[in-house]
């Protein structure tokens, strides 16, 4: 798979993954960042843009069941992966979070969101690293970090 | 912008000799970062070694343990004899970034990108990794310690490609990772040290420093100092050696002064209890 561009904006590429669980199959600017896809050409605005660094975490996404920063992944390097976004998580799910003040103004909270269900499902991880550790990925300039680090507590069942 | 997709690291050393300036790209945390500001990296040639599977994951064999260039942080903190073997592997890949880098970044991406104020790197140097570099015309190997030429400048060529990294199987019964940093978690190194002694050996000490300098280095006027036993009273008896090694500088992230005095503390707090020409004051 190759494409040649003397115009860079004519050229796309094909790139078919695995998106919610749901096989995809569409055409990309070489440029395009997962983020942008995901937002503008996929029309899933969950995930969030802050910094565009890699620094904050709102844009996390799980890419092959490992979270990812999607503002630093070139849409083609997700070709035959498997993406999963906010939009994937149950709604019903969500319930202890907000009940322990984990988010404010809201614009770092599906990227938590993102990163506490990984842990959650993965829970071996917190065998080796705290998990303030493993949220520190994920930058909030509102809760001061209580909130969310009880939130996810209660979510994922372990020690208050 | 032009994106080469090799299936193979045939194909894909073919096409660095066919497009000479190729950008290899790997997980690409450094390589994005700010993308849409930066409007002239966008018309330039990448090389997209994300799915080549020969260059995946982490291989132990007899005499070392052998990293793919796709190898990540993540994968790293995922073998639990790299943990027991190598301790300063997983110590270095927890500290980079958070768990969104580590599961992409590669340690290969982390010595070609060549920052001064890398982490993977010096605990690499400190096990005396070497690197192995591909082209369409063969293979070489290159201690890492020696990689390193200049700021961000280096020994591999414009058409030659990171295929692996070797660590040795040799013991050590000591090694240390430092980070300074402006806070705990995700911030870049204002100060690094790494030191290893081997369990046997006449030149058994490695220390290699990270941020005093255009590139991440091993101190062998410090590492001559201990291998020696020279009796060290206080940090201060560590400056004329650092400062026969490093060159330490100002700049957005700390002082020279402060890097200087930081190190030396470092390595003498290091070394105490372990080292028999260190004493306490
Ligand atoms: C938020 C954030 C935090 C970070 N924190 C840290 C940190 O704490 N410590 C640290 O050391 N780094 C840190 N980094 C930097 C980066 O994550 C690491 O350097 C990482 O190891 C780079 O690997 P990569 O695979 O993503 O490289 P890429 O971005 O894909 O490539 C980096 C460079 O290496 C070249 N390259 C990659 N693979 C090869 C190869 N096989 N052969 C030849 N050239 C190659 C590329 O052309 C490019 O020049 C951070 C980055 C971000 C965005
Ligand atoms: S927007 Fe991606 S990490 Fe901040
Ligand atoms: S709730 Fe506002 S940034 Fe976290």
């Amino acid at each position: 798979m190759q494409t040649t561009a003397s115009n860079p904006a004519a050229s796309t590429l094909q790139i078919a993954f695995s998106l919610n669980g749901q096989a995809i199959d569409i055409a990309v600017d070489p440029r395009e960042r997962l983020l942008d896809t995901l937002r503008y050409r996929l029309n899933l605005p969950g995930t969030k843009e802050g910094c565009g660094e890699g620094e904050c975490g709102a844009c996390t996404v799980t890419i092959d069941d490992l979270p990812a920063n999607s503002c630093l992944v070139p849409t083609f390097q997700v070709r035959g992966c498997s993406v999963r976004t906010i939009e994937s998580v149950p709604k019903a799910e969500l319930g202890p979070m907000l009940a322990a003040g984990a988010t404010q103004c809201g614009a770092c909270t599906p990227g938590v969101v993102m990163t506490a269900h990984w842990i959650k499902q993965h829970s071996q991880v917190l065998e080796s690293q705290t998990l303030r550790a493993l949220m520190a990925g994920n930058l909030c300039r509102c809760t001061g970090y209580d909130g969310i680090i009880d939130g996810v507590r209660r979510w994922i069942g372990g020690p208050q | 912008m032009n994106v080469l997709m090799p299936t193979s690291l045939a194909e894909a050393c073919t096409l660095c000799a066919k497009h000479p300036g190729v950008i290899p790209m790997a997980g690409a945390t450094d390589l994005l970062v700010h993308w849409p500001l930066r409007q002239a990296e966008h018309d330039k040639s990448y090389l997209d070694l994300s799915k080549l599977s020969e260059l995946r994951g982490v291989r132990w064999t007899a005499d070392s343990l052998t990293l793919g260039a796709l190898a990540t942080y993540w994968d790293v903190l995922q073998d639990a004899r790299i943990a027991s073997v190598f301790p300063l592997l997983p110590d270095a890949a927890r500290q980079v970034g958070a768990i969104q880098i580590q599961s992409r970044g590669t340690w290969a991406g982390n010595i070609a990108n060549g920052s001064p104020a890398a982490d993977g790197v010096p605990v690499l140097m400190a096990y005396d990794a070497s690197v192995t570099l591909a082209s369409a015309h063969g293979t070489r190997t290159v201690p890492l310690r020696s990689y390193y030429t200049g700021y961000r400048a280096s020994v591999r060529k414009p058409d030659e490609l990171i295929v692996s990294i070797e660590i040795p199987l040799v013991a050590c019964d000591f090694a240390v990772f430092h980070k300074v940093g402006a806070r705990k978690a995700q911030a870049i190194t204002k100060v690094g040290l790494v030191i290893t002694r081997l369990a046997s050996g006449s030149q058994r000490w490695r220390v290699v420093a990270s941020s005093v300098a255009a590139t991440i280095k091993r101190c062998p006027t410090v590492e001559a100092l201990l291998n020696t036993g020279t009796p060290l009273k206080a940090p201060a008896d560590l400056s004329a050696a650092f400062a026969a090694d490093v060159a330490p500088i100002d700049d957005i992230r700390s002082t020279a002064d402060y890097r200087r005095t930081v190190l030396a503390r470092l390595l003498f707090h290091s070394l105490q209890g372990v080292y028999d020409g260190a004493a306490a004051p």
